[in-house]
């Protein structure tokens, strides 16, 4: 997983509240055999026209929101299954960061696994950072986890919570592999004494 | 301090406990089949991380592989056919001893590690599927584990685990010749509930579980699963020793001594502590059929069905009127009263050689019931062979069995065998969950003599007074 560092990006507006996981990823995209590939699907059903083609009305197509990483949404974001493909498309399409005023609770968990920032932050600072961004569509805002703090072109200084093992797991890049693999060198030297002990559960050299 | 073999095998797999979190066990093998590995693969990729110890892993293709020989060559379902060649592809780029559709050693992923002695006493062997108990049978700790696991194995070689408590089930006197070793489960589950092994493992015991051979021990510790239990244990004796001799992964002769002395070793301690003990008698448990929608509604064959306004339990009162519902059966009624339309003998459960004698000895010089429609699907290409060898094939196509090729079949119905709605099957699997074996179809798990009986007789019989 890539570490999460500070970083100033585009902010795309997603002014709807309870986002579902079957929004964010309809389940005919489920029965694939990859992990990744998922952005191209992200948002589907709202983001594409019955021909394919990319549907004007849907906030994301706004040519002023392209390449964002910040997705600023309304309430419960990522409400419904415990689908990790939803978190799995969000991050594929190129979202790192989200900020709302609250998420689903396994979405949230799902976010920090797939080296995405989930900011809850006040309904009134969510709707100054929205009416912002509007008011100046394309504008970059930057987020620092280290010292948890948003802050945008207009002079908002938004400071957020966060839990400091998740903090520390996303600072360093760590998902549940990574955190395993700092004790890399006692798995080696475990594999050395079982080696030792039980010679015969390895191939002979 | 006296130890489990729970706590042995833990103690001897444990490569760190970190302050507050959970403690890492070392995996010493990993079994993969093609439905629940590719994310695993494919995040790894993305991760450009390796996978640490590929002869640790053994791979097979089952739960999507067609059982019919035409339908093997053209895989109608294109999901299915995506996931097989994923797999290849897979092993192929990671050099992983992957038994193909098409390789001789193909089959069931929990029939074939035995076969060649991939498993042995005191490993610790995590699969991307539940019935990875089954390995238990050697004393293994053995358990099935979710995709991101899977791909956490293969990069650590290690899983982030919580200790679990244990239980002692220990099932002591002789059983009856028309019980085996899956009406002993069944009657376990009956008794201690789908739930009853949540958050234990399960250690078997007693003079019933040695009497068993491997195989039916092998039918015991691949249900602890429906008993909720995380892993099934049953101590290494001669019968597991003599089991492994010989066997293609089993320890060279030069470690073969060592390997047993520490075999032996593994087994709880003489007065080791148990969070748990239940205990049955061997000679009570009746050749067994579920009846209901859940492993644990459960009876003997000549019990009468469960009225649920006397059960005082709200809940399982409520699931039993529910299951008898979808099952289109009747308060009162006895299950031998009860037809069927399907017979299913084959699944990681009996999917085994003794299986397969057991369904022919029945079935010889019989003929399977009318609008019956009987399926004996062999747990490997190997126990396809050994069947042929004795003549079992030829035993079942007479009395009108369907003979097929191996692989997970009507266990999960995810390869073209299924039932139809309302269709009522005596399965030899291990799950009777509604829409299990296809939409609306129902489940009755049964040992493969029964499921035999019950193809002939188009009906269910009790064995014992059975003709």
């Amino acid at each position: 997983m890539e570490a999460y560092k500070k970083h100033s990006s585009v902010a795309a507006v997603m002014n709807r509240s309870n986002v579902d996981t079957d929004q964010i990823i309809p389940k005919q995209f489920l029965k694939k055999v990859e992990r990744s590939g998922f952005g191209v699907h992200l948002f589907h059903d709202w983001r594409y026209l019955e021909d394919g083609s990319d549907n004007p009305e849907f906030e994301l197509n706004r040519p002023e929101f392209k390449g964002a990483k910040i997705l600023v949404a309304g309430d419960n974001f990522g409400c419904g299954s415990s689908r990790e493909h939803a978190p799995w498309s969000i991050a594929d399409y190129g979202f790192n960061t989200i900020i709302s005023t609250s998420f689903a609770d396994i979405f949230f968990n799902n976010c920090f696994k797939n080296g995405i920032l989930p900011i809850k932050v006040d309904t009134d600072t969510l709707k100054a950072l929205m009416d912002e961004v509007e008011a100046n569509p394309g504008i970059e805002i930057t987020v620092d986890l280290a010292s948890q703090q948003i802050s945008s072109p207009g002079g908002q200084a938004i400071s957020f919570d966060v839990d400091p093992f998740r903090k520390d797991t996303l600072l360093k890049g760590l998902d549940d592999i990574g955190w395993t693999l700092q004790f890399e060198d006692k798995i080696s030297e475990y594999e050395v004494q079982h080696r030792q002990q039980l010679p015969w559960l390895w191939p002979s050299a | 301090m006296k130890k489990t073999m729970y706590q042995k095998i833990w103690d001897a797999h444990l490569v760190h406990q970190p302050e507050g979190s959970a403690a890492l066990l070392y995996v010493d093998r990993h079994l993969m089949h093609e439905v629940t590995s590719p994310q695993a693969f494919e995040g790894l990729r993305i991760a450009n991380r390796p996978v640490r110890n590929s002869h640790s892993i053994l791979a097979t293709m089952d739960h999507c592989v067609p059982t019919k020989v035409e339908e093997r060559a053209t895989l109608p379902d294109p999901i299915g056919k995506k996931q097989i060649e994923v797999m290849a592809q897979n092993c192929a780029d990671n050099d992983i001893n992957l038994y193909d559709m098409n390789s001789a050693n193909n089959g069931v992923i929990h029939i074939v590690v035995p076969e060649h002695g991939f498993v042995h006493p005191g490993m610790v062997v995590c699969c991307g599927d539940s019935h990875t108990a089954t390995h238990g049978a050697f004393g293994a700790l053995a358990f099935g584990i979710g995709t991101s696991e899977v791909e956490h194995i293969m990069a650590t070689q290690t899983i982030q685990q919580k200790q679990s408590k244990t239980m002692l089930v220990k099932v002591d006197g002789e059983l009856s010749p028309f019980a085996t070793a899956k009406d002993i489960v069944l009657a376990i589950i009956g008794k201690i509930g789908t739930a009853g092994g949540t958050g234990y493992v399960i250690e078997f015991a007693g003079s019933a579980i040695e009497a068993l051979t491997m195989e039916g021990r092998m039918t015991v510790c691949n249900m602890a699963i429906e008993g909720g239990a995380r892993a099934g244990l049953i101590a290494p004796d001669q019968k597991t020793i003599d089991f492994l001799n010989g066997k293609e992964f089993a320890p060279s002769e030069e470690h073969w001594d060592q390997a047993v002395e520490y075999w032996l070793s593994l087994k709880s301690d003489d007065g080791a502590e148990y969070d748990a003990v239940v205990e049955l008698n061997a000679a009570d448990i009746a050749p067994q059929v579920t009846w209901g929608t859940s492993p644990e509604q459960v009876l003997p064959v000549d019990a009468v069905l469960p009225e649920p306004s006397q059960i005082n339990d709200l809940i399982k009162s409520q699931a039993a009127e529910s299951a008898l519902k979808y099952m289109g059966l009747k308060a009162g009624q006895k299950m031998t009263d009860v037809g069927v339309d399907v017979v299913f003998v084959g699944s990681c459960t009996n999917g085994r050689i003794e299986d397969f004698r057991a369904i022919a000895e029945v079935s010889k010089g019989k003929k399977v019931a009318d609008g019956v429609q009987a399926i004996a699907v062999p747990g490997s290409y190997p126990v396809k062979a050994q069947a042929e060898a004795e003549g079992i094939d030829k035993v079942l196509i007479e009395a009108g069995w369907e003979w097929r090729e191996p692989g997970c079949s009507m266990c999960l119905a995810m390869n073209g065998d299924y039932l139809q709605p309302e269709q009522r099957c005596a399965s030899t699997s291990n799950r009777n969950f509604e829409g299990r074996q296809g939409k609306g179809g129902r489940t009755h798990l049964v040992s493969p003599a029964m499921a035999a009986a019950a193809a002939i007789e188009g009906k269910f019989v009790d064995l014992r007074s059975w003709k």
